[in-house]
């Protein structure tokens, strides 16, 4: 079967950006999915592996940034939209958590 | 079991009871060269990281709240093979794990530093702690966490990183069976008020844990499970001993002078800011010596702004009091993994002090920054040690002034502070003139040994290693008259000062200012007030040299 590339974005809106903690509910979240998830600041890469807490922590993503996904095989289409979807919610770090509808290409506001 | 004595030197004044903990302190890397190695390769260390792992998995478990999120973050970094790989391609190529290990957490936490964003550099802290606690496993030491306070810590060595781990707070004693009354770990002791003994004839593995243990210095003694009749002992000296701090704080109250009325300035010696809590700024004429590479825990320097803030502390703390600060002096039996050579046949006359620093300069400007911006808080100096050659001094400076004008040129408030430079390379000793430094500071303890030709390592040679000999006295002397003579001040930061059978001495020799461990500043002041200048007219150990 031909792997099916996906891809999605969010953007960071939680106070400190994707440090430790967030670094850490992403990458455990994205080591549920057999897919591979991959993440990057740009459309275009770098990309890097978002099931390695260190690598998630070399990207040094400060609030405001606009996070891209980018999931093949398996269960990519679940995967992409759990990760946006955690983004969104604030890595639910806060009570007021942001409805949102993840899916393919999707640009949050 | 019954009362057990054993003996040793002693390296700290003092006495001491409380439960023994046995620590299998980290060795030297002096003595690891000779000692039968344990195997730093790929599969040590991830025996080690997986014993670390374990650790902050039962940490974790005890921890709520924000403690647990780092522990939980620290145990995500270790279960990713990420962090290590850096590591292990290095020891594919013949590096030491201990080394690869430590160079590729650095790597990584300064890549945190440089992060714009404040969550992230402080995250630094977690990689660097989790470095410390696999370099733990891997060269064996124990946690100092399992260390209670009050105990009276028994170890073969102890490297200075370890001692500042412990709390001392609540006294304590420290029995090496190695060691040397002049290493960096018994001057850290006696900056402490721990009272230490080194050389101790006691076979470590026999002591066994939670037993109580009494440390007299003054009888160079440690006695395992003490008697009734070495507890009673235990409280007299201890109120004998409380007896004499209280009669030398009155001396530290008031500013020193000789009995001929000649004022002389007493600073402090300060490794750890902890030592400066709960002292009173008016006791000192000032800080003679901040040791920055052990303000640090002896790990490497942070970045700029956690330099600046450590700096900040000490210089606030003083209010107004001059502030010398030393530029990093790794190295010798001070050494930082990934930063300082290993290997090297003898650290002592290796890459060390202002070496060290030129060699890495990428290290040495972000000191210099920090120190530079510090030196608008207050009435701050910088000093260099291990100088040997004008040239180390020249260069330095102009790292200083050019990293001063790039802060000015960024609009970053600093200001260039005076540059000094410690004297204790007898080649700086004895051609001072040479060197336009702004000021000069005598390093007693390391001039001493290379006068002498005496590791201040090697207990067997501390006869010969005394600062009170004709050959250093007169270095001292001629150093002291340079400093007259270019208008320039003159101290003297080494143990010598704090020795009430040396600071006569020192005086006679010209010396003015000596800076002391912060418990030593009443006995010191006391010496000084019972020297008459005018009486020590003759001196005993011949003419200095003519200049």
């Amino acid at each position: 079967m031909p792997d099916t590339t996906l891809s999605g974005s969010a953007l960071l809106t939680n106070a400190v950006g994707l440090h430790a903690r967030p670094s850490v509910k992403l990458t455990q979240l994205a080591k549920r999915f057999a897919a591979s998830v991959e993440l990057a600041l740009e459309p275009g890469g770098p990309w890097v592996d978002a099931k390695s807490p260190v690598r998630v922590m070399r990207v040094k993503a400060p609030k405001g940034t606009t996070l891209h996904f980018r999931t093949s095989g398996g269960d990519a289409a679940a995967a992409l939209a759990a990760l946006v979807g955690l983004v969104e919610r604030r890595f639910d770090e806060d009570a007021e958590e942001i409805a949102g509808e993840p899916g393919d290409e999707r640009e949050t506001v | 079991m019954s009362e057990r004595r054993y003996s040793g030197r002693a390296a700290s004044p003092g006495i001491a009871l409380g439960e023994l903990v046995v620590v299998a302190g980290r060795p030297a890397p002096a003595e690891r060269r000779g000692a039968a190695e344990r195997p730093l390769d790929a599969a040590a260390l991830h025996a080690a990281i997986a014993a670390a792992r374990a650790e902050l998995e039962a940490l974790a478990g005890r921890a709520r709240g924000d403690g647990a999120d780092i522990l939980g973050f620290q145990i995500a970094l270790l279960d990713d093979p990420a962090l290590a790989e850096p590591a292990l391609a290095e020891i594919a190529r013949g590096r030491p794990a201990d080394e690869a290990w430590s160079a590729a957490l650095r790597a990584e936490a300064e890549g945190y530093e440089a992060s714009a964003d404040e969550h992230f550099r402080a995250r630094a802290a977690d990689l660097l702690d989790v470095q410390d606690r696999v370099l733990g496993h891997l060269t064996g030491d124990r946690g100092a966490g399992d260390v209670p306070p009050g105990a009276v810590v028994a170890a073969a060595d102890l490297a200075p990183s370890r001692f500042l781990a412990i709390d001392w707070s609540r006294g304590g004693a420290l029995a090496l069976t190695g060691g040397s009354a002049a290493s960096h770990v018994a001057m850290l002791a006696r900056s402490r008020g721990v009272p230490a003994l080194v050389g101790l004839d006691a076979p470590l593995g026999e002591l066994g844990p939670r037993r109580a243990a009494l440390l007299d210095a003054s009888r160079g003694l440690l006695v395992v499970e003490p008697g009734p009749a070495e507890r009673e002992r235990y409280e007299r000296e201890r109120t004998r001993l409380a007896g004499e701090r209280a009669a030398a704080e009155v001396h530290a109250a008031r500013p020193a002078a000789t009995r001929d009325g000649t004022p002389v300035r007493v600073l402090l010696n300060v490794s750890d800011p902890g030592e400066l809590e709960h002292l009173d700024p008016a006791v000192c004429d000032g800080v003679g010596l901040v040791r920055t590479e052990l303000l640090f825990h002896g790990g490497a320097l942070p970045g700029e702004e956690e330099q600046l803030a450590a700096y900040r502390r000490v210089v606030e703390w003083a209010r107004g009091r001059p502030v010398t600060l030393r530029t990093l002096d790794a190295g010798g039996d001070k050494p930082i993994p990934g930063l300082t050579p290993e290997g090297e046949s003898n650290p002592f006359l290796g890459v060390r002090g202002i070496r060290l620093s030129l060699a890495r300069p990428d290290v040495f400007r972000v000191q210099l920054r920090a120190l530079a911006r510090a030196a608008v808080l207050g009435d701050v100096k910088v000093m260099l040690p291990m100088v040997g050659s004008p040239r180390e001094l020249a260069r330095a400076r102009a790292l200083l002034d050019e990293e001063v004008a790039s802060l000015a040129a960024a609009g970053v408030a600093a200001r260039r502070p005076p540059l000094g430079m410690m004297v204790e390379v007898p080649a700086a000793a004895i051609a001072a003139d040479l060197f336009d430094a702004e000021f000069y500071s005598i390093g007693s303890n390391d001039l001493t040994q290379y006068v002498a030709a005496a590791g201040r390592d090697v207990d067997a040679l501390a006869e010969l290693a005394d600062p009170a000999q004709p050959a250093v006295l007169r270095l001292v002397r001629r150093v002291a008259e340079v400093g007259a003579a270019r208008g320039v001040e003159v101290s003297l930061c080494g143990d010598a000062g704090g020795d009430p059978q040396v600071v006569p001495l020192l005086l006679a020799a010209g010396i003015r200012a000596l800076s002391v461990a912060p418990p030593l500043v009443g006995r010191v002041k006391q010496s000084i007030a019972g020297v008459d200048l005018r009486e020590l007219g003759g001196s005993p150990w011949g003419p200095a040299w003519p200049i």
